[in-house]
């Protein structure tokens, strides 16, 4: 464990140094080929309505040529007066990792090499919430396992959150919904990300990613599950692009013990915020200030 | 110093008092919640009965009740599993004697099985009050509209209640833990 982040925290200050002279090379060399006018494509944040409108047609063409079915790629923005959180009833979780997959097809992660967003961690009843006691590999004939409980994590959501500071051509930002999401045209591969990211929460596509194209979820969001290129980092979004639609994210939807909560933070008649006001809630790693919108809650 | 401690055990009492004050209004508020009872168009999953079972009134109109607990010979499966608090409890406690297409509640009141959660209610008071906002069980739909509702039987079999345990989906290829 400690080894682990020492190693972590030197290859960080190695990057550090390497970055400053690198860095110009680096956004050349992982343009990983888009058209050239991709690459000379402004920041999302910045780009007009209509520089938006002819992005999002151009790579739906894309897109519905390469994986031979009709394409959407939404550019929804954040609906007025959302902060979107997230809850997990730890009390409920019985590890059966059907969250893992859900997200895996409705965010077209990449099967090999293989990224996944939810890590569910085996966890010992008597040590509590323990790292360092965590077991991911946890594979028995049925689950929940006798003196073990399994806590979930994915992005955190942080209202401070590190990773989008330490982005040195601002290709990931927090929206106004409280969303973090990183814009793969702008992401140069640094991966300074994931070294600021505590949870490790962030993805990186070390090679094309890989997903049979029957496979594939059409009905995508800009900042969300759009197809990824090799050289690029990747996260949760809170499923932008159903969250944004009205609807639950899949892990939400799928999870059969109702263990994964969502909504509105600013509607005080949300059941985010009966949980906030009525349960035993826990964040990880708070001593950080990182302030996450995922939280975790004893439901008992 | 007795007379500071005593001032101190009383400026806690007091703030525990305001603090209770607090925590009863919240709850009060809460009655108003975005719940089964006030959203309008209610929806509830149907209950997940076998094929074929229903209605019971297709063999009980003419079947004469025997309240006896005992093994059956037609619901076997049922009285064999049966271990929801088996001591106290057993067939007709929940299900109407006389018209078995219906459940019943304590107070004699007949209730259809698209409501077998005030049923549930009854005896788990905490767990419907949970479940009606949300945070027991599960809804899906909007976040920010109309819900559907799972109804408690949809995952708690009434005759054998604790959720039954699940084949896992294969972990992740070995990478090591993650930035923990
Ligand atoms: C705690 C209350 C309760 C008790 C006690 C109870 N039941 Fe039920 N039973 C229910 C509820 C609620 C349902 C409806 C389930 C559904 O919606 O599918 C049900 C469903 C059934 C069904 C239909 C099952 C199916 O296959 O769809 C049968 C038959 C039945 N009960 C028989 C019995 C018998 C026989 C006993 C006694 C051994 C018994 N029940 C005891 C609550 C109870
Ligand atoms: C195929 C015919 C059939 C259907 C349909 C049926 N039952 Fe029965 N049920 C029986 C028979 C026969 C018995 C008596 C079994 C015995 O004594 O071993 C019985 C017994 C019971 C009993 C035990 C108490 C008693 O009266 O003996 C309950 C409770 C019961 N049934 C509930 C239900 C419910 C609830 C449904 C509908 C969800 C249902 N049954 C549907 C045939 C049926
Ligand atoms: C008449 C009272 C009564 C009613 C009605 C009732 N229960 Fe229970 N239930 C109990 C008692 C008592 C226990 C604890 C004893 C035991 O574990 O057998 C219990 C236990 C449970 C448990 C925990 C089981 C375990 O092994 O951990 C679940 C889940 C449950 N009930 C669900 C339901 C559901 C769903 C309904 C409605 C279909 C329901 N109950 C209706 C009295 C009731
Ligand atoms: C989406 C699935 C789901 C629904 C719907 C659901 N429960 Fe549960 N419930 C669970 C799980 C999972 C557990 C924990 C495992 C267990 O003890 O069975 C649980 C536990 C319980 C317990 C045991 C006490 C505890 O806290 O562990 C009771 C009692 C209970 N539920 C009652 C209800 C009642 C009443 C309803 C409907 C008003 C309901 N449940 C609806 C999944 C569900």
């Amino acid at each position: 464990m400690q080894q682990e982040n020492n190693a972590k925290k030197s290859r960080r200050d190695f990057i550090k140094k390497l970055s400053i002279v690198t860095a110009g090379t680096l956004a050349l060399a992982s343009c990983n080929s888009p058209g050239f006018d991709e690459f000379l494509q402004g920041n999302f944040k910045t780009l007009s309505k209509k520089e938006i409108d002819k992005i999002i047609k151009n790579l739906e063409k894309k897109y519905s040529t390469k994986y031979g079915k009709e394409f959407k790629v939404s550019a929804k923005p954040a609906i007025d007066g959302t902060l979107f959180g997230y809850a997990l009833d730890l009390s409920r979780c019985i590890g059966c990792r059907r969250c893992v997959y859900a997200c895996v097809g409705e965010n077209n992660q990449s099967r090999d090499p293989q990224i996944h967003w939810i890590e569910v961690l085996q966890m010992n009843k008597e040590k509590g919430i323990d790292f360092s006691e965590a077991n991911a590999q946890y594979n028995p004939d049925l689950v929940p396992e006798e003196g073990h409980f399994y806590l979930p994590t994915s992005c955190q959501q942080c209202r401070h959150p590190q990773c989008t500071t330490v982005c040195p051509t601002k290709a990931t930002w927090q929206e106004p919904d409280g969303i973090v999401v990183v814009d793969y045209n702008w992401c140069i591969g640094c991966r300074y990300c994931m070294a600021a990211c505590p949870y490790g929460a962030r993805h990186f596509n070390w090679a094309e990613p890989n997903i049979p194209d029957e496979e594939i979820n059409p009905e995508t969001h800009y900042l969300g599950n759009r197809p990824r290129i090799k050289g690029v980092v990747e996260k949760c979004t809170f499923c932008i692009q159903r969250s944004r639609e009205g609807k639950y994210p899949a892990c939400v939807e799928i999870c059969p013990v109702g263990a994964r909560k969502f909504g509105n933070l600013l509607d005080p008649e949300s059941e985010i915020r009966y949980i906030l006001e009525n349960k035993r809630v826990l964040i990880l790693k708070s001593e950080l200030n990182t302030q996450p919108k995922f939280y975790y809650f004893f439901g008992v | 110093m007795k007379k500071i401690s005593i001032a101190i055990a009383c400026m806690l009492f007091l703030m525990n008092i305001t603090m209770m004050a607090q925590k009863k209004n919240e709850k009060v508020q809460k009655v108003v919640f975005n719940n089964i009872d006030t959203i309008k168009d209610k929806a509830i999953t149907s209950p997940p009965f076998s094929e074929g079972i229903f209605p019971c009134s297709r063999c009980h109109l003419n079947h004469i009740t025997n309240p006896q607990k005992r093994q059956l010979i037609i619901h076997d499966s049922i009285s064999n599993m049966f271990n929801h608090d088996k001591e106290n409890r057993w067939c007709l406690d929940c299900h109407d004697s006389k018209d078995r297409n219906y459940l019943r509640l304590a107070s004699g009141k007949l209730l259809d099985f698209r409501e077998s959660y005030k049923l549930c209610g009854q005896c788990h008071g905490d767990k419907l009050r949970d479940w009606k906002v949300g945070v027991h069980g599960k809804r899906t739909g909007k976040w920010n509209g109309n819900k559907q509702y799972y109804l408690c039987v949809n995952c708690h079999n009434p005759h054998s209640p604790r959720f039954k345990k699940l084949k896992p989906l294969p972990p992740p290829v070995k990478q090591g833990l993650r930035g923990y």
